[in-house]
């Protein structure tokens, strides 16, 4: 890559880091043959922002999160990275070894079903450990110290440490997975419906907790979701998809509270309704 | 049985089985597929150790095999018998005479010198499989050197019994590379493998892989830094030889609780023996 | 002093003495002649044939013998004496749309050009068991039906349906097959690998995958299309020659199903095929076999991964073989005092720690 090594640290290392997006998506598009899956995609996301990406079931918006992801591979445009070591990179032309490398230390991924993005049959601290130990940790108490630390930080009782996951609620479920993920201090977070499948108080209980660690850790977030109430606590700005198209984006409570498109009036209205 | 070629298999086959074992020593730890034959031993009977100790074979060779460290247990009688039968090579129980050592589950105690080879029967070649049952995500855990998933089962291992419960069978990180299965041993034999002066290979005929390690090759057992690795026996002494660093089977004596302690490995604890005596 | 480990060797000759000796049966009986295996046990012959991939009824039944009736080891002897032998070459593809049939039936067509020939079959018998045959009242040996398969034109009735392109078109891609006694299996496989993985597959195996496929697991509306079997000639070309010769014969099963269609709006509405085609009179693995060829196409043909067992092409084609099954299943039986002396101090060490701590 051009960039790789350009900005090694140093004194202007940070403010040129700051300077440019975390991730750059251009004209993404992915096609299950004739039919679009997610088409002419483009936007920024900044360090430290969370863009939500809302719609109605079909409307491309996990196809593209997928694509972003690295779990589908789309049929053209760019996914650029800013990397620790090498600066921007196109995701899309890193090796399999390379993208899985990003996926277990500056890259997360929150399932909407905690039990896609667990181990159900390890315990809660070689969940979180897990991570640890795929970079390298060898060091079993640090290991532990360090997973019964992240379990008090999404308000599970570290006594529960050697639990299995199967044991635990839906709620604390998402909460292991959020700390198995971010337990290695990643940048960048995909989550997929983070909040489905959740009772409504337990839905309030784990959006409080997402915004405080957001906030806390400096995470920048692509987020899907079909619920306007969690873009609306948790995001920053606001893409609204249809037929696999970007309809209209912007600030959160600006699409929010004066949807130009006719859809997304529509989407708003709908919601209100309920 | 000279209606069969020089140990059993015919020429072609044997070449097919020595590029794999070729290959295997230019990538320790690595296995590589092999189009494993039928042969008239069952499978899981270590066919693939047979196939390896075929290919391996010179006429001028001397044979040892031994099956739990002991040459006359059932299996290794028939494998012995079978290469005599098939390659009419000098046979041993001695360790130190052998030039080719088929084994099962065992390390001989004797350290094992340049010239000569330590072939072993392996079951179940992936590491991973009792944790990745998909022979199509194993290999692409190897490629990738994805190996945080077989530490997690240790850290469950010390979680749950506060110590790493492998017994046998433990696994090896190979010069720094691939993680192994250093076949179905004892973990008290795994530092043997470590920077071994004889050529080890390691045949699974059923699962169709080949793997080796060159000599002077590191092989280290995998551990964490404050749990580490411990190789473990009964702490006893050979009631017939008295050595209390050797490898010990427990022999049940009567039916009221009796029992016994005897080297697992019979050439070294006869030769113990005679020395002792 | 005691010593356990000593007196192998005489012990296993011991066993394998008795062991012809009962092999033998009692002395005043007829012993049995393969020849008699071979002709009157041919459905025991045609399986061992199957699945020991090699087509020699005399061995097979030598093996049969030899093995005192247990398929499976008589199985084992055919594979083990397969890999002895030199591989010259391949031969042409069989042409089993020239095959001289003995049995021939379909269940999607009433009448079919050729007609249906049903054969040597149990089907329709009630299964009552014959004391006749117990008896000295053995059955009148009847001389062969008019033309034991005689030849006789009968095109693929799945033909019928491709012309009209109601069932998807298989065409020759042209490309050599792999063999999988030759390269070690590479997942995933191709279809042409599988067959061969499923021809010699385990009958009972296949049989219990293919009746879980039709229980719901992966169900994919099989009907028979055609269900053939008799000879079929095997010819291979000669290269000094320039063209083929024939080099004899080999009896065969073929079964082609007709599955449920596929399409979308883009593409009409087609049926799809399973196939099965296994050495020898071995009807139920044949039938086994397509269903199960069927099952594994899931992923081409755009259906859903249901996660049942038939459609997953690793766990079958790795579970199949039943020479590898049984090795491994009964290499169990050999000693592991070692492995078991490592386990033992480990739970006595844990579980002095636990008393320690209590």
């Amino acid at each position: 890559m051009d960039m790789a090594g350009a900005s090694g640290g140093g004194i202007w290392g940070n403010q040129e880091a700051e300077a440019r997006p975390l991730l750059s998506v251009r004209g993404v598009e992915k096609r299950y043959g004739t039919r679009i899956g997610c088409t002419g995609v483009s936007f920024d996301l900044w360090p430290g922002e969370v863009l939500g990406i809302v719609g109605e079931s079909g409307s491309g918006k996990s196809t593209l999160l997928g694509c972003l992801s690295g779990q589908l591979r789309p049929d053209s445009g760019q996914v650029i990275f800013d990397t620790r070591d090498h600066g921007p990179i196109d995701t899309l032309s890193m090796s399999e070894a390379e993208r899985r490398h990003l996926g277990r230390t500056d890259w997360a991924f929150v399932h909407q079903n905690p039990r896609d993005g667990l181990r159900l049959g390890v315990s809660a601290g070689g969940n979180v450990g897990e991570r640890l130990m795929a970079n390298g940790a060898r060091h079993y108490g640090n290991i532990r110290a360090t997973a019964a630390d992240w379990l008090e930080r999404v308000e599970i009782d570290p006594t529960r440490i050697d639990d299995r996951p199967r044991q635990f609620s839906g709620g604390m479920q998402q909460r292991l997975q959020i700390a198995r993920n971010l337990v290695s201090g990643p940048r960048l977070a995909f989550m997929d419906e983070p909040t489905g499948g959740l009772d409504v108080s337990v839905q309030a209980r784990l959006l409080d907790l997402l915004r405080g660690l957001v906030r806390d850790i400096g995470l920048s977030v692509v987020l899907v979701t079909h619920d306007l109430a969690v873009v609306r606590l948790l995001a920053d700005r606001l893409m609204v998809m249809k037929g696999g198209h970007v309809i209209e984006a912007g600030l959160t409570d600006q699409v929010l509270d004066d949807p130009q498109h006719a859809y997304t009036q529509l989407l708003v209205s709908s919601v209100l309704q309920v | 049985m000279s209606d069969y070629n020089f140990a059993y298999l015919d020429e072609d086959t044997k070449r097919m089985i020595r590029r794999a074992i070729l290959k295997g020593i230019a990538v320790p730890g690595y296995q590589v597929p092999f189009a494993s034959r039928e042969m008239p031993m069952p499978y899981g009977w270590g066919t693939g150790g047979v196939q390896v100790t075929a290919a391996t074979l010179v006429p001028e060779d001397v044979l040892k095999v031994i099956d739990q460290g002991a040459d006359d247990t059932t299996n290794a009688v028939s494998i012995r018998k079978f290469f005599q039968k098939t390659a009419a090579v000098a046979v041993t129980e001695r360790t130190r005479e052998a030039t080719v050592i088929q084994t099962r589950h065992r390390v001989p105690e004797m350290p094992l010198t340049q010239d000569q080879i330590l072939v072993y029967q392996v079951p179940i070649p992936e590491p991973m499989r009792f944790l990745e049952p998909r022979e199509t995500e194993t290999r692409r855990i190897h490629a990738l050197a994805d190996y945080g998933l077989m530490q997690v089962r240790l850290y469950e291992d010390i979680a749950r019994h506060g110590e790493i419960a492998t017994s046998y069978a433990y696994p090896v990180e190979v010069a720094g590379r691939y993680v192994m299965d250093p076949s179905p041993i004892p973990k008290f034999d795994n530092p043997k493998l470590d920077d071994c002066p004889a050529i080890q290979l390691f045949g699974a005929g059923r699962e169709q892989r080949i793997y080796a390690l060159p000599p002077f090759t590191r092989v280290r057992s995998l551990d964490f830094d404050d749990h580490p690795f411990v190789a473990s026996k009964a702490d006893h002494a050979c009631a017939i030889c008295g050595s209390t660093t050797s490898y010990l089977d427990e022999v049940i004596t009567d039916d009221a609780g009796g029992r016994m302690f005897v080297c697992s490995d019979t050439d070294y604890c006869a030769e113990m023996a005679e020395g002792g005596a | 002093m005691y010593v356990a480990v000593k007196g192998g060797e005489r012990a296993i000759d011991a066993a394998h003495d008795w062991l012809g000796r009962a092999h033998r049966g009692p002395a005043e009986q007829a012993p049995l002649d393969t020849a008699q295996i071979r002709d009157q046990m041919a459905l025991a012959v045609a399986r061992v044939m199957a699945e020991g991939s090699l087509y020699d009824p005399d061995l097979a039944a030598l093996a049969i013998k030899q093995a005192r009736g247990d398929l499976i080891e008589a199985i084992f002897l055919i594979r083990a004496y397969r890999t002895t032998l030199p591989r010259l070459g391949a031969s042409a593809a069989v042409d089993t749309g020239a095959m001289r049939v003995k049995r021939r039936v379909s269940a999607t067509f009433k009448d079919i050009p050729g007609g249906q020939v049903l054969g040597p079959t149990f089907d329709y018998t009630h299964r009552l068991l014959d004391f006749r045959l117990m008896a000295d009242g053995e059955l009148p040996a009847t001389p062969p039906a008019t033309g034991d398969g005689a030849a006789l034109h009968a095109p693929h009735v799945l033909g019928f349906l491709n012309r009209d392109g109601l069932i998807e078109d298989t065409p020759d891609d042209g490309k050599e097959p792999g063999d999988l006694t030759r390269e070690p299996m590479e997942l995933p496989a191709d279809r042409a690998l599988r067959l061969q993985a499923l021809a010699r597959g385990d009958e009972g195996f296949l049989l219990g995958l293919a009746y879980s496929t039709q229980r719901g697991y992966a169900r994919n509306h099989a009907f028979v299309g055609e269900l053939r079997i008799g000879a079929v000639s095997v010819e291979m070309e000669i290269p000094e020659l320039g063209f083929a010769i024939e080099l004899g014969e080999v009896e065969v099963t073929e079964c082609e199903t007709v599955n449920q269609f596929k399409g979308s709006r883009t593409e009409p509405a087609q049926f799809t095929r399973g196939y099965g085609l296994t050495f020898g009179q071995t009807e139920r693995k044949a039938l086994s076999m397509a269903l199960v060829d069927r099952a594994l196409r899931w992923d081409e043909l755009g259906e859903d991964d249901q996660g049942a067992p038939a459609q997953d092409q690793e766990f079958v084609l790795s579970h199949c073989d039943n020479i590898q099954a049984t090795g491994f299943l009964e290499h169990i039986k050999l000693p592991h005092y070692v492995d078991f002396q490592a386990e033992l101090e480990l739970v006595r060490r844990l579980r002095a720690g636990a008393e320690d701590e209590a």
